[in-house]
């Protein structure tokens, strides 16, 4: 463990990420302390600039207050990207380990399914599923996972397949382990590192499609997200940029910090590809 | 490849794209059967009549009360004769509608990859030059910003510093309202009003043109076949030029085709932003309306781009590469 943070904290931008994911986790757990009361309430007379009638980032075009809305904002994000993720990874991992770890024809029909959702404009079947099934946080999750998860069953097929003939798996084949137990408990832990690694990715790219999703109105009507912020926002820039510019940072520096810690994951978990990566540059 | 094999290739492919196509197709009959009511009373509904003898009008005239199979198959003749079904919102055959907005969003998807591959390409060979100076930090950074920001967001804010702060273009629109221009005048003016979406979709995908042609390049600089060039003489910049970059194309064009379908999604987002009027525009107020014909119809046609571009970069690489195999 200590040799993993060791390796991790070598990575400089991936401590800053690591510290400001940790800052606007605490605001996303601490939103009701800071900002007491429904994001959706008049808090003051429309369009405040920022740093006016005591709103630290302006008010909106019915007087809400924004720095309110970022931060409840803050936990539907976390919480789309994360339990998305979960979702995705779900699929990703059976589908990978399935098509790796049997190969043959199963392989090659799991392969084509793949290539077939890798092929599709993801965005516009993520919108399509959105508005068919009524947008609400659980259409959401759904279509965004059933857009992520390809790249995850890919990389555990390639995990799959190069340690499926290893020896520590054959001589668990020999012991007569079924292929169930083999699976989740010698292969699959040793195929953790990428996973997590692609994970955190993951968790970045679910975060800005459901702002995109948000932000084309397709978010759940009852939510506070930062998507829809900025697409309340979107018609008014010319009064009142705050309302617009704000929330945007919110979600840029929270996606640059997921990306961040994932290339510190990278270095820690793949120690010998970050040294093979520091020689040949 | 031996252009004797390419007839085979193209062949093995042009199939794989029916067989994806055909998926699509099946994709589609079966979201519109999920969608909330039943299509003939959303038909209904949209033409703003709805009593039940015309409900049940409606399902004969649309095969609605025949078996499962039976209205796939119409469904499947019906999209390959362009039959996309009808918006009962516009009043007008969904395919005439996306026809209409087709070449709009096919420039605005040209000027930005045109433009995120050759900036892309020329960063990130920079960059590999000049390897762990402030110089490849410096296009790191920008790759990295722009990895992380959201497409729209990037629009707007666009919008905020050259239109309505600097006031130097357009923000939305396609041309300029009521001008009566011709000519140059006329391009000129499509041209500004391109500019600002054009950048914002290819701002993202200059940064991924960016970092990969780093990456590869890098990686193609440590081969024999490099060291052989440089130890023959020949010139630094031929080098970089003629045995580095020119390998190092061939995953960018990979690359090229597989984010194809972003790029168009993409555009779903930059259209809406500045009030383009293409496909993307079209889908958004579909969206709005709950005109899933329409958005069925855009995803389709998207989905068979995608395909057909897969295919051109597919022959691409194997024209490029000698050593691409064809089986598969």
């Amino acid at each position: 463990m200590s040799d993993f943070w060791r390796r991790f904290s070598r990575n400089r931008g991936a401590v800053v990420g690591l510290v400001i994911l940790l800052l606007v986790f605490a605001i996303a757990i601490f939103a009701d302390v800071l900002f007491p009361g429904s994001p959706w309430d008049m808090a003051t007379a429309p369009f405040a600039p920022p740093g006016e009638d005591g709103m630290l980032l302006g008010s909106d075009s019915l007087g809400r207050n924004v720095a309110a809305g970022i931060a409840h904002g803050a936990r539907i994000s976390l919480m789309v990207g994360a339990v998305s993720t979960v979702a995705a990874l779900s699929i990703g991992v059976t589908l990978g380990a399935i098509a790796g770890y049997l190969g043959g024809w199963m392989d090659d029909a799991v392969m084509r399914f793949t290539e077939f959702f890798q092929t599709i404009p993801s965005f516009i079947f993520a919108i399509l599923l959105v508005a068919i099934f009524t947008p609400t946080i659980h259409s959401v999750v759904f279509a965004i996972a059933v857009v992520s998860w390809p790249p995850v069953a890919r990389v555990v097929r390639a995990e799959f397949l190069s340690l499926r003939s290893r020896e520590f798996v054959q001589a668990a084949e020999v012991l007569g382990k079924s292929r169930l137990a083999i699976v989740v408990t010698d292969i699959l832990p040793n195929a953790m590192s990428p996973i997590v690694v692609l994970s955190s990715l993951m968790v970045a790219s679910a975060i800005l499609l459901e702002s995109a999703l948000s932000f084309l109105g397709l978010g759940d009507p009852n939510l506070m997200t930062w998507g829809f912020l900025i697409g309340s926002g979107r018609s008014v820039i010319r009064i009142a940029w705050w309302m617009s510019v704000f929330p945007g940072l919110a979600i840029f520096v929270t996606v640059l910090a997921l990306n961040l810690v994932g290339e510190g994951l990278s270095d820690a978990l793949n120690p010998r590809l970050a040294r093979r990566r520091g020689t040949a540059a | 490849m031996e252009l004797s094999r390419l007839p085979g290739f193209l062949l093995r492919r042009g199939v794989k794209a029916v067989i994806v196509i055909l998926a699509i197709v099946v994709c589609n009959f079966f979201l519109i059967h999920a969608a909330p009511g039943d299509p003939a009373s959303v038909i209904a509904g949209q033409s703003g009549a709805a009593d039940e003898r015309f409900l049940q009008q409606l399902r004969t005239q649309f095969g609605l009360d025949e078996p499962l199979y039976v209205q796939l198959w119409i469904y499947i003749k019906g999209v390959l004769t362009l039959d996309l079904g009808f918006s009962h919102r516009q009043q007008m055959p969904v395919w005439t509608l996306i026809a209409e907005r087709l070449p709009a969003t096919l420039l605005l998807t040209g000027a930005a990859f045109a433009f995120a591959v050759t900036a892309g390409v020329t960063l990130g060979t920079l960059a590999a030059r000049r390897v762990g100076t402030w110089w490849d930090s410096v296009i790191t950074v920008i790759a990295l910003t722009f990895y992380a920001t959201p497409l729209f967001w990037v629009g707007l804010m666009l919008v905020l510093f050259f239109s309505v702060w600097l006031e130097w273009l357009p923000s939305f629109g396609m041309a300029t309202v009521g001008a009566d221009i011709e000519g140059f005048a006329a391009v000129l003016d499509v041209g500004k009003h391109l500019l600002l979406p054009a950048l914002t979709l290819g701002l993202f995908y200059l940064a991924v043109y960016a970092r990969l042609t780093r990456a590869t390049m890098l990686e193609v600089a440590d081969q024999d076949f490099v060291k052989t060039a440089r130890a023959k003489g020949v010139p630094e910049n031929q080098v970089v030029r003629r045995h580095i970059l020119r390998n190092a194309l061939l995953p960018v064009i990979t690359f090229a085709g597989i984010q194809a379908g972003q790029l168009i999604g993409g555009s779903i987002l930059v259209e809406t932003v500045f009030a383009w009027p293409g496909i993307g525009r079209l889908a958004f107020d579909a969206l709005l309306a709950r005109d899933y014909a329409v958005l069925l119809g855009v995803f389709f046609c998207t989905s068979v781009m995608v395909v057909g571009f897969n295919l051109v970069t597919d022959l691409l690489y194997a024209v490029v590469d000698p050593r691409v195999e064809v089986e598969g």
